[in-house]
């Protein structure tokens, strides 16, 4: 689950990470209230998408007057901000953060993510700060450095330390950026975090160092034990479809094709997508109906699909593991009655209880292509949308 | 031979008592030896009672002093799947094979620490278990798709194993083992783990390797591939269309950083010469085209 700015820099402060002062606005006259609550001589006016990349999408403006702030509150609230990371349509901006200026005279970059090779939490830390961390990595990969951080006792002291000299903070701030260091790994690692980025962390020509951005990315997984975590969730930051398949336990992400696709299991819903893509058609979604699919999961499975006005066919491929293929068939023949499919559907069906499944899907009148295998299956449903 | 579960193998069900542990061991039950190999249940508060005949146990510990079992599955939920992993190290078992979805990493991450230098294997979590095909099911796979044979199969998918299964068996290329390893990001055993295995056991003739984008364990695996395996390897990975930044399902699978996508992995692989297919439904007669 993804916070904005501002939930970030709220959680990092409670684990002693310092951040400029800044206020949530939610309208041109609280940003200019806040920026005379904050006091001061400059602001600056910040978008609050979930997306990064705000600041070259014209999202993020430096304003030296109280008439600047707004000004600048009224332009941005409620653009469509397009950045790399919201795609062509851009991200329609809902919220700002106010903050008192920083005197920056050093962009650095530090991070967290749980490393695969190493099984832990990673603190990533480079002296490239405001860049893409992926572009650090790429074009100068011997800046970044890391430490996996061992689980029970933390970030240690000297590595804290170690990795703020090597990443240029002063040594008269080095204290100040270890605990700054702990604080983020601790916050990872308390609240569950899947990714912390702080980019850029900055010196202040007073040798200060701070987080002058924020981002947190959290394990849904955890998210039961984390209540205050899930108030924090922003249902506009998030595509709809996603939010009405998350709501039925269904994984549903939203892709450009014409093909909608209907898989149980993560794995065989990615191959499903490839073979529509190898044929010459092009996925409509990704759609993992998981383990414990009922007929009512795929009637909701139908209707999200069904939304999308691109869409040209359906292809529903299952192998029963746990799945039975007779409660997947009652399940398509219900949804396909209850939604009056329009758009052909082919369906691929193998595993426990196949042939009742197939029989099922025979008997009930309705126009199912059915398919022999997953070849047979992206064969037909490409030339039924008409791709090939 | 086969590797890591067979015929002879004693079997405890962690969560024996939870609707998914209760149907997952009859199927278990039911398969081949299934009756000889299901020995054992853990429920806490529930040790005294039976299931179907199988006596359940307070604690993993007791379950394998009473029956002597080796092994054990879990079927515990979520928040308290970890803890019944180091319960299942703790016993000192030699394998545990943990099938829930949706443990938090943060506590993978803690029972993964705690697994240093313990002699016990872990397969998972998240994952549908392995099976020696004749002789013993342990997890949540058809078993009726498999035959006996000489190809091995490992896979970070569930339903992906069970397509490339169907295809081999379809093709008359039975299984010596199937391995689910699952698609957590913080796991057991992983892809070379595997290979490992099935590199030294004369049964397997060769191995069909199916991954998916995310992480570098398929190119770990493969270079281990090069420079070591004595057998065929054929591969697959899923996600050649996934866009980057999304998760698909599974907390591992996600291209972040342009690092782990499918084309990388297939590039690895091939240099590693292991063949590859871009089709998934072509994982078997790739198999089969490159046995003799």
């Amino acid at each position: 689950m993804k916070i904005h700015e501002y939930q970030a820099k709220e959680v990092l402060r409670k684990f002693g990470v310092p951040t400029p002062q800044g206020l949530p606005c939610f309208s041109v006259d609280e940003a200019v209230e806040a920026a005379r609550k904050l006091g001061g001589a400059v602001w600056v006016v910040k978008a609050q998408i979930h997306a990064g990349g705000r600041g070259k999408g014209g999202g993020v403006k430096l304003a030296r007057s109280i008439e600047e702030v707004r000004e600048h509150a009224a332009a941005i609230l409620g653009m469509q901000l397009k950045t790399h990371q919201t795609g062509p349509e851009g991200q329609k901006v809902r919220r700002l953060l106010v903050e008192e200026g920083a005197d920056i005279r050093k962009e650095l970059y530090v991070g967290m993510v749980v490393d695969r090779g190493s099984q832990r939490a990673v603190l990533m830390a480079s002296s490239e700060g405001g860049m893409d961390i992926e572009e650090v990595a790429e074009k100068s990969p011997d800046k970044i450095h890391k430490v996996a951080i061992d689980p029970f006792t933390g970030l240690a002291d000297r590595d804290a330390e170690e990795i703020a000299r090597k990443i240029g903070v002063p040594g008269a701030a080095v204290p100040q950026a270890r605990e700054l260091l702990k604080g983020l790994s601790k916050a990872f690692d308390e609240m569950d975090g899947s990714l912390a980025e702080i980019n850029p962390l900055i010196v202040t020509g007073s040798e200060k160092v701070m987080a002058l951005d924020a981002k947190m990315t959290f394990d849904d997984n955890a998210l039961f034990r984390h209540p205050e975590l899930v108030a924090l969730r922003d249902l506009d930051e998030e595509d709809p479809a996603e939010i009405e398949a998350s709501k039925f336990d269904l994984s549903y992400i939203q892709l450009d094709g014409n093909i909608g696709c209907l898989v149980n299991g993560a794995g065989l819903a990615m191959a499903t997508m490839d073979i529509i893509k190898l044929y010459g058609g092009s996925p409509a979604n990704f759609l993992d109906v998981g383990g414990g699919a009922s007929a009512e999961k795929v009637t909701e499975a139908f209707k999200i699909m069904l939304k999308n006005p691109k869409l040209k066919a359906i292809l529903v491929n299952i192998f029963g593991g746990i799945m039975k293929c007779d409660v997947i068939a009652q399940g398509v023949v219900t949804a396909a009655r209850q939604v009056s499919l329009k758009v052909p559907l082919v369906v691929r069906l193998e595993g426990t209880n196949v042939e009742l499944g197939k029989k099922i899907l025979a008997e009930s009148g309705l126009p199912i292509i059915s398919a022999a295998n997953m070849a047979d299956a992206a064969d037909k449903v490409v030339k039924a949308a008409g791709g090939k | 031979m086969s590797i890591l579960i067979n015929k002879d193998t004693k079997v405890i069900t962690q969560g024996i008592t939870g609707k998914t542990g209760q149907f997952h061991t009859r199927m278990g039950k039911e398969y081949a030896n299934g009756p000889n190999c299901y020995v054992a249940g853990v429920t806490p508060k529930k040790g005294g009672q039976t299931f179907e005949g199988i006596p359940i146990y307070e604690t993993v510990k007791e379950a394998k002093q009473a029956t002597g079992a080796t092994v054990s599955v879990i079927y515990v939920p979520p928040p308290y799947a970890a803890a019944a992993i180091e319960e299942a190290v703790d016993a000192e078992l030699d394998l545990v094979i943990c099938i829930t979805e949706g443990i938090p990493v943060r506590d993978m991450i803690r029972t993964k620490y705690r697994m240093q230098g313990r002699k016990t294997r872990l397969i998972g979590p998240n994952c549908p278990g392995v099976i020696t095909p004749d002789e013993l099911k342990i997890g949540i796979m058809p078993g009726h798709i498999h035959r006996k044979g000489p190809i091995g199969v490992v896979s970070r998918s569930g339903t992906l194993t069970y397509e490339a299964v169907g295809q081999l068996t379809a093709l008359g290329l039975g299984q010596s083992s199937c391995v689910g390893i699952g698609g957590d990001p913080v796991n057991g055993m992983k892809h070379v783990d595997v290979m490992k295995l099935f590199n030294d056991d004369p049964q397997t003739e060769g191995v069909v390797m199916v991954g998916e984008i995310g992480g570098t364990d398929e190119e770990e695996c493969a270079r281990w591939v090069k420079a070591n395996m004595k057998k065929p390897v054929v591969g697959f990975i899923a996600g050649v269309t996934a866009p980057p930044g999304k998760r698909m399902g599974h907390a591992g699978a996600i291209i972040s950083g342009g690092k782990g996508t499918a084309a990388e992995k297939l590039a690895v692989m091939e240099e590693c010469g292991i063949k590859v297919t871009r089709n998934p439904a072509d994982m078997g007669k790739l198999m089969k085209s490159v046995m003799k």
